[in-house]
């Protein structure tokens, strides 16, 4: 669970994707194929080597005013196409805190 | 009290229309994240793993309950319906959205609270002891000196791009719940020979990646030099100050490469320059900021009243008022902690219902006044010996009434990997688990005053350094991995822990635990002596036998 702020070169070992906050209220979002960012992410653009990642950052970055803080993070694609979350850090930005009590409100 | 004047809420009112214009340039793409970045970053808005995050300071942990009433409107209205109270007297929200900011601020303004200074490279909120002003042997309330301080440094030009953070504590007690020592620069209020008001200066405290205890710099700075000695302080930092390397950028890298007799010398000679200039303190300033605090028309009251007699009989307020209670400096009044650290709940949450619930209490019970203390708890500072029972069951029935402050259920942990978008590993389900292992109160008794603190990263916002047991969570190999010391503490013995041995995986930490406490009740020569002392009598390998001699 390197933090992704530590992420200094692009080097990707598997199915990758590129996440970030939405501007307006912070919400995780992924960046879509359409060039566009969703909040689901079965929806998420996938890239398999750095230099589609390089390009789908970039191309991510330059969309400021959508989101804030782009950065490739792992995927895991099953065989039925399904996405899920490559680590723990992205699970938990996906599926919420894993602490229930309050944070649950 | 502090009674905030037309500046401070003028400056407060500013700034709120100032930050609702750059919100709104930031929305329409006038300005990019870049430029905005460091705007919302002096207004106390971080960007974490699932959302903005809001920090909102309590200066030197001083609260009026419609200051906290506003707070818990904030987190009704713009968050999730519950704050968490950090380890430097601030209180965060998880759940903002940026649009709506302008507005959580102008609710707050309203009340005197503001954000400004809670991140960025400059001056943070000042802090100090929770019980200033109340606590028993205090030579005198350091919030007077913390608010000059706040006042002088809020957006001070020269010190609002400092290499790095930078933070204060004061403290004026024997015992230091301010942790002054573990600060850039810590201030232990004392009187000279004459009976003059000064300070022990100490600098270049920090935890962190690279934990330093803080050195005394100055024996004795009389209450009128503060500023000019904190000012020349800063100079020398800002000058020397290294801004090529973030991981060496605080004054405590700067102190130790210099070593403290350079780095004094340095600040001497500087402050030789200003001392004498409008920095100077007159006695009248000072006067003026006492005159704004309030205090409490107190009674005379009995020390021990009939009504404290009569609940003694019930182990149960027993139990809560033997860890809860303070002495006050007061005949017939408590000081009352708040344990924010239920079993099995994250440490220093609290919910919006539980904020205006306990603003209602402090009305009825503590002059409205509340604090916040850097162990994530709160106070009521002023609670009359009376009405501690009927105090006890009210806060019973809000869940607040946990009888384990200063027990080893009592965790401080740092929001961690459910939240922070700086964390390698889970903080808070580590502290829950804990808490569940221990919450037999009888066990937690017996075992004692011992403080456990979480971290979930190298930053250290959890003070692993410098709790009795430490606990450091680190990423290796994917997975989250747990680094143990024992034998920290923040007060005014502060030292920083050593580690016991390799780092247990996030399965293993509450055994791990265990085996320590295990170990501790067998070594231990009578039920008096505290975990600390054991430790320090016996050293780490004891333990690290106990823990490692199975795994």
């Amino acid at each position: 669970m390197t933090s992704p702020l530590e992420q200094k070169k692009i080097k990707i070992a598997g199915p990758s994707i590129v996440t970030a906050n939405r501007t307006w209220d912070g919400i995780v979002v992924y960046r879509t194929a359409a060039k566009s960012w969703s909040a689901d992410l079965s929806e998420a653009a996938i890239v398999r080597n750095s230099d589609e990642a390089k390009a789908l950052l970039a191309e991510s970055v330059a969309d400021d005013v959508g989101a804030i803080g782009p950065y490739i993070a792992p995927v895991q694609v099953g065989a039925d196409g399904k996405i899920e979350p490559g680590n723990l850090r992205e699970q938990i930005r996906r599926t919420g805190v894993t602490i229930g009590q309050s944070a649950q409100v | 009290m502090y009674a905030y004047d037309e500046i401070d809420r003028t400056l407060v009112n500013e700034r709120v229309s100032e930050f609702r214009d750059q919100v709104k340039r930031r929305l329409s793409g006038e300005l990019t994240e870049d430029e905005f970045k460091i705007l919302r970053l002096q207004n106390g808005v971080y960007l974490q793993l699932h959302a903005y995050m809001f920090r909102v300071a309590i200066p030197y942990g001083t609260l009026a309950t419609n200051q906290l009433r506003a707070l818990a409107h904030v987190a009704r209205k713009y968050d999730r319906g519950y704050g968490h109270f950090t380890t430097r007297q601030n209180i965060q929200f998880n759940w903002i959205k940026l649009a709506e900011l302008p507005d959580a601020l102008e609710d707050l303004a309203k009340v005197g609270i503001h954000a400004m200074q809670t991140s960025g490279n400059n001056m943070r909120n000042v802090t100090s002891d929770q019980w200033a002003g109340v606590a028993p042997g205090e030579i005198e309330d350091p919030r007077i000196w913390s608010e000059l301080i706040r006042q002088h440094t809020t957006l001070h030009p020269e010190f609002s791009f400092l290499p790095r953070k930078f933070k204060i504590a004061i403290t004026a007690s024997d015992h230091d719940r301010a942790a002054i020592k573990i600060h850039d620069i810590g201030l232990r209020l004392i009187k000279n020979e004459k009976g003059e008001t000064g300070f022990e200066v100490l600098v270049g405290g920090g935890l962190g990646r690279t934990p330093f205890i803080a050195k005394t710099i100055k024996h004795f700075v009389h209450g009128r030099d503060i500023l000019s000695y904190i000012e020349a302080i800063l100079r020398v930092y800002n000058q020397y100050g290294r801004r090529d390397n973030i991981y060496k950028a605080r004054i405590k890298i700067l102190v130790h490469e210099l070593g403290i007799e350079k780095f004094s010398r340095e600040v001497e000679e500087e402050w030789q320059h200003i001392r004498n200039s409008s920095l100077q303190i007159d006695d009248e300033v000072i006067e003026d900021i006492r005159s704004r605090f309030t205090y409490p028309a107190y009674e005379k009251l009995p020390h021990m009243p009939d009504e404290l007699r009569q609940a003694a009989a019930d182990p149960d307020f027993e139990a809560w008022r033997k860890n809860s209670v303070a002495p006050h400096k007061n005949q017939g009044y408590s000081i009352v902690t708040i344990s924010l650290k239920p079993i099995g709940a994250p440490p220093g949450d609290a919910t919006a219902e539980q904020m205006d619930a306990l603003a209602d209490l402090a009305d009825k019970y503590s002059f409205g006044e509340i604090r916040v203390g850097h162990e994530q708890n709160l106070a009521l500072p002023h609670v009359a010996k009376r009405d501690l029972p009927a105090l006890w069951k009210a806060l019973d029935k809000l869940g607040l009434a946990t009888p384990n402050v200063n027990l080893i259920t009592d965790i401080i942990a740092c929001p961690g990997l459910d939240y922070c978008s700086l964390a390698n590993a889970r903080s808070i389900p580590i502290a829950q688990e804990l808490t569940r292992r221990f919450a037999n109160h009888e066990l937690a008794n017996l075992i004692g005053r011992l403080h456990i603190n979480i971290s979930g990263c190298i930053n250290a916002c959890g003070h692993h350094h410098v709790g009795h047991i430490g606990i450091l969570g680190v990423e290796k190999n994917g997975e989250e991995v747990y680094q143990i010391t024992i034998g920290g503490r923040a007060d005014e013995n502060a030292a920083l822990g050593n580690l016991i041995g390799p780092g247990v995986k996030f399965d293993e930490v509450a055994d791990v635990v265990e085996d320590i406490v295990e170990a501790y009740l067998a070594l231990r020569e009578r039920p008096e002596e505290l975990f600390m002392d054991t430790v320090k009598r016996l050293g780490v390998e004891p333990f690290k036998e106990r823990v490692y001699a199975t795994r």
